[in-house]
This record gives structure tokens, C-alpha cells and sequence, in this order.
């Protein structure tokens, strides 16, 4: 099958199933596992890789590891580190433990037991992770909380390839190959040779997992050869490439691309990066996850983040979408459906095992509440770390072929049923829990937004009088020297063209309270008013308005607060010139509030006559209906009329001697 | 430091023809502080430590305004409530303001018999001016009878402005002096030119 036949099948595959299962509140993981499944005969008929496919597709988790950096400051991570290092070791450990001892009473050998509990003490990254975005509920404790084992899962697969080589038996994989014959798996018997006479074709599993490896660090490579201590070295090296690279080439680099002002060399920029460290990573034997995750982190306080953010977004979104779909069309029905009890079984065991250890776990480190279920039914699948190290078990002789296939199944079913672990969440526990999280807003409040768009000289003022008010606000901005100047002085801004949907997208405007368009192209600025106020009703928008055509624009783009950006310091100068002219301080006041109340009105029944698809000076009905109402205020202002002068004087005008009169007599006849 | 702080309030000065003549007459006293509110405030942000340091240093404080449905202008009352603060004038450790005399001087639209229990207003004046006197009580201040000019819209026709403004000198003068008798104020429910008790200059 050529290129663009595959693509196209799978991309048609994602199209159809992921709305549809989003449609049923079956989650967007669940639609690409079931796309995957329904264009696996496919695949088999036209012998495709699929595995090798799924390698490619991995780097889609670890683009979403930098997007999860770039979230995450150093601060919060160094918050997160009782969690990281307790939470997520215990869990490592514990369910390493208790499936090895498991496994040993099925009389397995401890080394390949051992193994086993290494590979299902992981959980999915990519599973749990995209769902916890999709729902929103990676602020909460629960999703913090699952974050913290994962990444310590993450960093826990480097050791582990370390440990593994060390428990190889060849003796007893022969052993196994002769049982392979009689025993459990008779009929998979010549299915399992044909492996063993090392068939690499078709849905081969083992075998391809040995090569072509990018997410997982590799087996055997270059780094090995050499002494310990100079290889602790490079990878410090690298660590620290990455670190200090983030920290001091990103602004140069950024600031370079911006000069051809060319908006896919930024995409290639952010894409270079992440490939570039993920490069480097594989190059010393970490985990490229590992490592574009630091990056990330590393980049969270930069102008650029959520550039970065919008750029990368789309390829981790379609790269996870192919992972989840190759993980549907690996699993091999042939297998499963001869020995579905025993594996359907074991999965289940596996799940309930794995959830009563993340429960017990929940207790000691005080997750509570509905985040506690999420926690325990979230990471109870095994994940996509599973199919690297059983690959890399396989080929080194510690657990043998015909077993590996079996746990591969059980890993890739664990992954099948982990959405509908999540669905349970939702549907029957959440509900419950739903009153108590109605209580702490300020989480709510931390993820809505107030986006500032243009940091001149006036969004600078509406900035500062939000900050100093204690809002919190996400400030974009696309000039690269000011933003510099800026932090200079400690402001949070971020570097970006903020009329680009996708970079609104990553600022946050969906669950945005409000935005503030003060970018200076007035044509831009109805277009980011007209694009917000369609794709997010929600969101209240304060426009800038340069002059009153650019009122009556911003209007029809569907803004209904709007502010004139000289008109009120134009109001104020001549508040002052009243006053030096000798008026009384409070009169120049009531004065110029007259005059603001005037030029609305006259503004808005100018709107009337408006129109966006003729120049003003050729719309007779709007040139009539301004000089009209240029003679009106001129005669006011003069004396001449009274509707003006009326406002300002009524009120503290005393009665006339004939009312007061008048009035005397009326409470006379009434008091007699 | 004066002794004496007049505070005058009228939001309509352009038509005033008793109280800005009143204030001609202030602004030509020396040695007094005097006060335009609505001047000095026009949008009503009051500076409420400028204006205790204003109360502390004046003995003798005096509200001219007109008098608007039975009450103040609303900037004074504006005034109050921010510049009267708890621990400052009253409450817990108010004790700031003690011993210090509070007067007005106003103008009212009706006669001098309208405000008798006969009268159309019903009541005497003090009695509508409770509200002040309390303020005064509650912030340990002494509250000095007021001096009033009754049917203040008639008066200019009737020739009582020059006497009533030339009265008006003759107090502030006579407060900045120390020469007003409060034993003699006493003994009038209010103040007019013909009744001020001033002690002759030395």
C-alpha cells in the first residue's frame, strides 16, 4: 500500500469513528481503538506494518510530554516531588512485586515473573494523559496525581533496561520453545515456530518491536561501549544541552524566525526542537519523553510558550490519533479468540490488581474524593511502555516469544477497556462527588483567563490595572522587543500573533472569562472580534476602537463593549480647558459628562445609518444625518438650544419666586 | 494655623444668589481656611486624610450651604461618611474631634413662619437639622446654634442679601477672633445678623 492509500485509510478511519464515538460520550481514545479495529483486515489483507507504524506514531507521546512540560513550571514541579518520588515509586514497586509474585504461582521462573511486573506496573501515558486533557481534568488532584506516577513511570523505564539484560536465560527459552509444542498454546503452536524461525512479515510482533525503536530508549547501542562513569557524564551533558539550550537559544533562535516573518518556519522551528532533543536523548540512551518533557518544562516561562504550544499541538493531536488506531489493528483476534477466557481473564485480573493497589496508595497520600476513583481506575491498564519492553525482553532472552505474545494481548486489552474505565468514572461516580467539587471555584478560576491581545500602550494600562486588581492574565503580544522589555520589568507576557485561532486556542480562550483586543491593525482587530464572538459566545470582549468608523465595524463584528481609544483623554483635555477657563471645577464636570451623553447618542444614531459596504463620505444618508447633528450640538454648545445646556442645569436651578409662591400656597390649603 | 475652617457646598453656584454672595464675603476674611467642596471635588473622590488632618487642625468647623429637601447638599453627606471615621471622630479611640465646635450657616427657601408647628414645613428648623447636631454629639463636638437666612429666594428682591452677608463677616471675624459668646449664642434656637452675640473688639 503507497503513502497516501494509508493515510488516506486511516485518516478516514479517525474522521468517521471519532466523531461518532465522541457523539455516544465514549471519548476520543476509544473512537481511534475502535477505527483501529475496524481497518485491521484491511491492513492484514495489503500487509501492512502495522508496528512499525505504531514506532512512528509514538513520537506522538513524546510531543505530548513537551506539551505537558510546557505547562508546567519548575515551581510546580518541584512542588509535585513527595508525589513524584513516593506516590509514583510506591506504585512502581508494589505492583512490580505483587504481579511478580502473582506470576509465580502460575509456576512461572522469577525471571521472567519479574519481568512481567516490571512491564504492568507501567500504565498508558498516551491513554490516560489524553483523556485527562479531553475531560479537563488535569488540574484536578486526581489528574495531578496520576501525572506524578506517570512521569516517574517515565523515568522508571530507563533503569529498568538497565535491570532487564541482566535476568536473561537462554537455557530457558529453549526449554520454552519445546513446551511450545504440547503445552497451553498447542494451537498457536505453529504460529509460534514460524516467529521462532524468525518470520518478520506481516503482523509479526516481537520482531519488529526489536528494531526501529523511537520511543523507548534502544537496547544495546554505542553509549554501552563505553566505560560508566564517561557515560554518566555525556548523559549529564545532555541533560544539561537541554536545559541550558532551552534557557538561553530559544529567545535568539525565536527572535531570528520572526524576522522572515514567515508563520511555517515557526512550526519548523518548534518541530526541530522537539526532534532535535528527542535526537539527542536516543543518542545517550534516556528517554526521549524524558527528555522533550525537561525541555518543556524548561520553556514554560518563555514568551514563546504558547507558540510553541499552538505549533506542536496539531502533530501530537494527529501522531496519538495513528498511535491509538495501530493499537487497535495490533491486537491479533486469532490469538485472542483461542484463548479468550484465560486472557480476558488475566486482563481483568490484571485491572483489579492494579486498582487496588492505586487505591490503597490514594489513602496514604491523601487523594480524596472523586479524585481518588479517578486516580485508581485511570492508571489501572498496563501501556504503551509494555509492547518497548516486551520487545525488549524478547530480544534478550528473558521471556520467550510464545508468553510475550500473550502478555502483549493483555497489555493492548487493558488499553481497550481503560475508556471505559473512564466512563464509569464519569457516569457513576462523579456524579456523587459533584456537589463537593462545586465548592472550590478557585480551581475554575485558575483555568479561565482574561487574554489581553496587544501590550502597546494600551493594553499595557488595561494589564496593569488588571494585575493590580489581582486578576490574573495571559498577555500576547507579536513584537519580540517590547515583549523583551516587558520582562525586563516581570510582566508574564508570551510572544504570538493573537488573530491565530489555534494560538487563541493554546492561551486558553475557550474557557477564557474575557479578552481585551487592543492589537493595532484595526483590520485585524475586527477580525479577532468577529472570529471570538462566533467561535466563543461565551467570552466577553472589550475592543479598541480607533475612531467611530472602527466603532460601527467592531459592532457588526459582534462586540458590545467598545471603547474609543482617544476619546476619553480628548473629554479630559477639555474638561481641563473649561476649567482654565475659569469654569467652577464641578459645572466643567457635569459639562463634559453632558457632552460624552451627547456623542453617544449621536453615535448610535449614526449607527443607524451606517454602512460596512460603502466609504462614509459616499453614504448620503449618514453625511446628512452627521451635518444634521453637528448643528445641533453647535447650537447647543453656543446657547442656542436647550437640550444640552437642560441636562447640565437642571437640578440645582432654584424655583422661581412665582413657585415657591405658588407652592406656599398649595401646603397652606392643605394644612388647613 | 487658623482656628477657623468654612466648608461651602453648592453644586449650582452660576445660580446662587444669597450663598455666593455669602462666599465673596469669605473669601475676603483672612486668616481663615476656606473650602469650595464641589470644587475641590467634582467627581466626589474625597481625599479622607487631607481632610482629617484639616479637622485636626482647626478648632471652630462651619458648614454654608443651602438647605436641600431639609438636609445638605449631597457632598457633605458624602463628606461625612467618609471623613467621620470609626476611631477617628467616634467609636473606639474617636476622640480625635473633641472639643471642637461645629456650626452651619444656611440658607431656606421658606419663610421664617413656615417653619413653626403652624407653619407649612410643620417643624422649627432645629428640628430638621437633629440629624447634624447628633453627628456633632456622637463626635463630642460642641454644636454651636446655626446662622440662618429665611425665604432666601425672596430675599435679593426685599434687600436682605448685604445685610445678611455683612452679618455673615461679622461672625466668621468675630469666631476667628474669639470673640463669639456661645454662653449668649445659647439662648437662641438660631442666628441672624441681628442677633449675633459678639463681644466688641479690643
Amino acid at each position: 500500500m503507497d503513502f497516501l492509500s494509508l493515510a488516506f485509510l486511516f485518516l478516514i478511519a479517525g474522521v468517521v469513528a471519532v466523531p461518532l464515538a465522541s457523539k455516544f460520550g465514549l471519548g476520543s481514545v476509544l473512537g481511534y481503538l475502535i477505527a483501529g479495529i475496524a481497518i485491521s483486515p484491511l491492513l492484514a489483507a495489503f500487509n501492512v506494518d502495522v508496528i512499525s507504524l505504531q514506532h512512528f506514531a509514538e513520537f506522538g507521546v513524546v510531543m505530548m510530554l513537551f506539551l505537558v512540560g510546557l505547562e508546567l513550571e519548575p515551581k510546580m514541579l518541584w512542588q509535585m516531588k513527595t508525589r513524584l518520588l513516593g506516590l509514583g515509586g510506591l506504585q512502581v514497586g508494589i505492583t512490580t512485586v505483587v504481579v511478580m509474585g502473582v506470576a509465580m504461582l502460575f509456576s512461572l521462573p522469577w525471571t521472567i515473573s519479574l519481568a512481567i511486573g516490571l512491564i504492568f506496573a507501567l500504565s498508558s501515558t498516551a491513554i490516560v494523559l489524553q483523556t485527562l486533557n479531553e475531560k479537563g481534568l488535569m488540574k484536578s488532584d486526581g489528574g495531578q496525581a496520576s501525572f506524578s506516577v506517570l512521569l516517574f513511570q517515565d523515568i522508571a523505564v530507563i533503569p529498568m533496561l538497565a535491570l532487564i539484560p541482566l535476568l536473561a536465560d537462554p537455557d530457558l527459552m529453549s526449554q520454552y520453545a519445546d513446551m511450545a509444542e504440547t503445552a497451553v498454546v498447542a494451537e498457536d503452536a505453529g504460529w509460534a515456530a514460524a516467529h521462532a524461525a524468525g518470520d518478520a512479515g506481516g503482523h509479526g510482533v516481537a520482531e519488529a518491536h526489536g528494531d526501529g525503536d523511537h520511543h523507548g530508549p534502544t537496547g544495546p547501542g554505542w553509549i554501552e561501549t563505553i566505560p560508566g562513569w564517561q557515560r554518566a557524564l555525556i548523559t549529564i551533558a545532555a541533560i544539561a544541552a537541554v536545559i541550558v539550550g532551552g534557557s538561553y537559544l530559544t529567545r535568539p533562535i525565536f527572535r531570528f524566525i520572526a524576522l522572515a516573518k514567515l508563520r511555517e518556519l515557526f512550526t519548523a522551528t518548534a518541530l526541530m526542537m522537539v526532534i532535535g532533543i528527542a535526537l539527542l536523548m536516543t543518542l545517550v540512551g534516556l528517554s526521549p519523553a524524558l527528555g522533550t518533557f525537561l525541555a518543556g518544562v524548561v520553556l514554560a516561562n518563555s514568551e514563546y510558550r504558547h507558540e510553541l504550544e499552538s505549533d506542536i499541538d496539531p502533530f501530537k493531536g494527529l501522531l496519538l490519533g495513528l498511535f491509538f488506531m495501530t493499537v487497535g489493528a495490533g491486537i491479533d483476534f486469532d490469538l485472542l479468540f483461542g484463548n479468550f477466557g484465560v486472557i480476558l481473564g488475566l486482563t481483568l485480573g490484571l485491572i483489579a490488581l492494579k486498582s487496588a493497589i492505586l487505591l490503597g496508595l490514594s489513602y496514604i497520600f491523601n487523594v480524596g474524593g472523586a479524585d481518588r476513583w479517578l486516580f485508581t481506575l485511570g492508571l489501572a491498564q498496563a501501556g504503551e511502555f509494555g509492547f518497548v519492553l516486551l520487545s525488549f525482553t524478547v530480544a534478550n532472552d528473558v521471556v520467550p516469544g510464545p508468553v510475550s505474545d500473550q502478555l502483549l494481548l493483555i497489555v493492548a486489552l487493558s488499553m481497550l477497556l481503560t475508556p471505559a474505565l473512564f466512563i464509569a468514572y464519569d457516569k457513576l461516580i462523579a456524579p456523587r462527588f459533584a456537589e463537593a467539587q462545586a465548592q472550590e471555584p478557585d480551581a475554575i478560576d485558575d483555568e479561565a483567563p482574561i487574554i489581553i491581545a496587544g501590550h502597546g500602550r494600551w493594553g499595557g494600562i488595561v494589564n496593569r490595572m488588571l494585575l493590580g486588581g489581582g486578576y490574573k492574565t495571559v498577555v500576547l503580544d507579536h513584537n519580540s522587543a517590547q515583549l523583551d522589555m516587558l520582562r525586563t520589568f516581570g510582566f508574564k507576557v508570551f510572544f504570538g500573533d493573537a488573530t491565530r485561532p489555534d494560538l487563541l486556542h493554546a492561551a486558553g480562550i475557550h474557557d477564557a472569562k474575557m479578552i481585551v483586543v487592543a492589537i493595532d491593525d484595526r483590520d485585524q482587530a475586527t477580525e479577532l472580534v468577529h472570529h471570538v464572538a462566533e467561535a466563543y459566545p461565551h467570552v466577553h470582549i472589550i475592543a479598541r476602537a480607533r475612531d467611530r468608523n472602527h466603532v460601527y465595524e467592531l459592532y457588526a463584528a459582534g462586540c458590545r463593549d467598545i471603547i474609543r481609544e482617544t476619546f476619553d483623554s480628548g473629554v479630559r483635555a477639555g474638561r481641563s480647558a473649561f476649567e482654565a477657563l475659569g469654569m467652577h471645577p464641578f459645572d466643567a464636570e457635569r459639562l463634559s459628562r453632558g457632552f460624552v451623553d451627547e456623542d453617544r447618542r449621536a453615535i448610535r444614531e449614526l449607527a443607524q445609518v451606517y454602512r460596512s459596504d460603502i466609504p462614509i463620505h459616499e453614504n448620503e444618508a449618514y453625511v446628512a444625518r452627521a451635518l444634521e447633528l453637528r448643528a445641533e450640538t453647535e447650537a447647543e454648545m453656543r446657547g442656542n438650544g436647550r437640550a444640552f445646556a437642560d441636562r447640565i442645569d437642571r437640578g440645582w436651578s432654584p424655583p422661581t419666586v412665582r413657585d415657591v409662591e405658588a407652592e406656599t400656597e398649595e401646603a397652606r390649603k392643605a394644612s388647613v | 494655623m487658623p482656628d477657623l475652617i468654612v466648608y461651602f457646598a453648592h453644586p449650582g453656584q452660576r445660580f446662587s444668589h444669597v450663598n455666593s454672595e455669602l462666599l465673596k464675603v469669605a473669601r475676603g476674611v483672612d486668616g481663615i481656611t476656606l473650602v469650595d467642596m464641589y470644587a475641590e471635588y467634582p467627581r466626589f473622590d474625597i481625599n479622607i486624610e487631607r481632610e482629617q488632618k484639616r479637622l485636626l487642625a482647626h478648632d471652630i468647623i462651619l458648614f454654608q450651604f443651602p438647605l436641600f429637601w431639609y438636609s445638605t447638599p449631597s457632598i457633605i453627606k458624602e463628606w461625612q461618611d467618609l471623613v467621620l471615621e470609626h476611631g477617628f471622630a467616634y467609636g473606639a479611640g474617636g476622640t480625635r474631634l473633641q472639643g471642637k465646635r461645629l456650626m452651619l450657616a444656611i440658607t431656606a427657601a421658606g419663610p421664617e413662619d413656615a417653619y413653626t408647628p403652624d407653619g407649612y414645613q410643620h417643624h422649627h428648623l432645629r428640628t430638621f437639622l437633629r440629624p447634624l447636631e447628633q453627628t456633632a454629639r456622637l463626635c463630642k463636638m460642641h454644636f454651636l446654634p446655626p446662622y440662618v437666612l429665611y425665604g432666601a429666594l425672596k430675599a435679593p428682591g426685599a434687600g436682605r442679601v448685604a445685610p445678611h452677608a455683612e452679618g455673615y463677616k461679622r461672625l466668621l471675624t468675630g469666631l476667628r477672633d474669639g470673640r463669639f459668646d456661645e454662653y449668649q449664642a445659647e439662648q437662641h434656637e438660631v442666628l441672624t445678623a441681628e442677633t449675633l452675640p459678639l463681644w466688641n473688639e479690643a
